[in-house]
């Protein structure tokens, strides 16, 4: 890669061993992608739970955090992905003190780095969402994908240790989707339904991102009628970026770079068409018990909007099978004063914050709790948590709910 | 007689082993049992196999951001795979093997899990950017 003065100052070692550390890490992903130089970047989202981390990845952290010698904190804003765990409920989720010791631990070392601990994953709906051109170094893929997409901003999927990097040297390699090349759609899919439900959306963000495959490819979708809310689209990038790795989207006269298709589309590209059928079939395809054993809300955290819904269906409601929504630490100090939280709790669900769910040990919560059988209106967590051995149902937050007053998943 | 295929990524250390093979595609968080060393997820076509010490041939890198970290905490136990071969990888199991110093090869011109032979005992050499299969 080609450096500028400053780079090979701080790849010298001139800074201090903690950026030049964090140089040589981009240099080799910058290397092995074929990037000509950096490019700047003005913030970082750090994706850094423990259990992902381990005891291994906290160690490496701390002993970033332990020197002392030249610049050993971050250069722009740098934020953080939700936490293992929500310190108040640990205990009731079954998570044992060396979880929560070890994400103690991370804390205090990213801390000590000038990291800042939103521990959100919806960054862009209450932090502050990027603009349009605007190079980041964001992790989470369902940051992504909404920020590329939505937002129209610049940013690879970048993993805890390289958004840390971009956070500690202000950069980042230019490759991928900082490139404007690469953001050309590479398929065409045209819906002929749009999506009323979360799950919906979700449905259908997985439907396509099924389709089109890997990293590299960018649907460009047509036939969306209306503009989708902001939620719609947190679960359909989220679940097409969790289905397909896929990291930015076009949404013809929708989103900010597709006002029309030739603007991002050639004329030949492949032509996929998706039915309700096909996001039904999805859906389905998850539905294989009748029993519920838990209900989760979570993956990405809720808005207010989401917490103001879920408030409504839980009223005059009791709960047989326990109930979780998770949301982020800026949303739950405004879902407890609207007393969303308080309508929640009483019918026996649970608001959680500052983590989600399957960053949170979900196979050591499923053997303490016994959840194996769980209804979710998350395309995203129904996809992730087959591996975690639970048996995951995908269904609307109304019928999710009726499940946790039941304890069965009605079929449709 | 030795088949060798040119990747046009790589990175990592030069390892020899026997390759795990399979038309599917990986992600630590989504795929994997770590503590016990084996592929979990129901769905996948390696499902229930150790990838302890293999040279996973797969497809392409599917899900989040995890394995960024998973592979460098993998590796600390020794539960990890000797490298990882693809015909297309992202951005993070790039950034989770140059942070695990696991070696990864990706890009080639066919599709290398029809090209190799599940079970072959493969070199996986980065600085030659290629892979052989002997």
């Amino acid at each position: 890669m080609k450096l500028d003065d400053e780079e090979q100052d701080i790849l010298a070692g001139k800074a201090g061993p903690v950026p030049q550390q964090a140089l040589q890490h981009q240099i080799k992903v910058g290397d092995f992608f074929h990037a000509k130089d950096f490019v700047p970047v003005t913030q970082a989202h750090i994706m850094a739970d423990t259990e992902s981390l381990g005891e291994a990845g906290v160690q490496w952290l701390e002993g970033l955090a332990a020197t002392t010698e030249g610049q050993h904190r971050v250069r722009i804003p740098t934020i953080t992905d939700p936490r293992g765990t929500d310190f108040a409920k640990a205990e009731w989720l079954g998570q044992t003190k060396g979880m929560v010791d070890l994400e103690r631990r991370a804390i205090v070392a990213f801390e000590k780095l000038g990291v800042a601990m939103t521990n959100t994953c919806i960054n862009y709906q209450t932090i502050q969402p990027p603009t349009r051109g605007e190079h980041t170094a964001f992790g989470d893929t369902g940051v992504v994908i909404y920020a590329n997409s939505v937002c129209g901003a610049r940013s690879n999927f970048e993993g805890g240790p390289s958004a840390l990097s971009a956070g500690l040297t202000g950069r980042t390699p230019r490759y991928g989707f900082h490139l404007p090349g690469q953001r050309r759609a590479t398929l065409r899919i045209q819906v002929d339904y749009t999506p009323t439900t979360l799950n919906g959306w979700g449905g259908l963000g997985g439907v396509i991102g099924r389709l089109a495959g890997n990293y590299w490819a960018v649907p460009v979708i047509e036939g969306i009628e209306g503009a989708p809310r902001s939620d719609q689209l947190k679960h359909f990038g989220a679940s097409m970026a969790s289905f397909g790795s896929i990291a930015l989207f076009h949404l013809v006269g929708l989103t900010p770079e597709a006002s029309k298709l030739s603007d991002v589309a050639a004329d030949d590209l492949p032509v996929h068409r998706v039915s309700r059928a096909d996001v039904e079939a999805l859906q389905k395809s998850y539905h294989t018990d009748d029993t519920v054993d838990v209900v989760v809300f979570s993956a990405p955290q809720l808005s207010l909007y989401e917490l103001s819904d879920l408030a409504a269906l839980c009223d005059g409601r009791k709960f047989a099978v326990p109930m979780l929504a998770v949301t982020s630490p800026q949303v739950k100090p405004d879902s407890d004063r609207m007393g969303y939280t308080g309508r929640i709790e009483a019918a026996g669900g649970s608001v959680l914050s500052g983590m989600c769910f399957y960053q949170s040990y979900a196979r050591e919560i499923s053997e303490a709790r016994g959840w194996k059988r769980l209804a979710t209106n998350s395309a995203k967590l129904v996809n992730i948590l087959g591996g975690y051995g639970y048996r995951p149902m995908l269904a609307s937050m109304e019928a999710c709910v009726d499940a946790a007053v039941s304890g069965k998943m009605v079929r449709t | 007689m030795s088949k060798i295929f040119k990747a046009r990524h790589a990175m990592g250390p030069v390892v020899r082993g026997p390759a795990l093979v399979a038309s599917d595609g990986f992600s630590a968080r989504y795929d994997l049992d770590r503590i016990k060393g084996i592929f979990s997820r129901p769905a996948h076509k390696l499902a229930g196999q150790s990838y302890v010490g293999k040279i996973l041939v797969l497809d392409t890198a599917k899900g989040g951001v995890a394995t960024a970290w998973m592979l460098h905490e993998m590796k600390s136990r020794g539960i990890v795979p000797l490298a990882l071969v693809l015909n297309s990888v992202n951005p993070i199991l790039a950034q989770g093997a140059a942070l695990g110093d696991v070696a990864m090869l990706a890009g080639f011109d066919e599709d290398i899990t029809s090209a190799v032979p599940d079970g072959a005992e493969v070199e996986v050499n980065p600085a030659e950017g290629c892979l052989k299969v002997t």
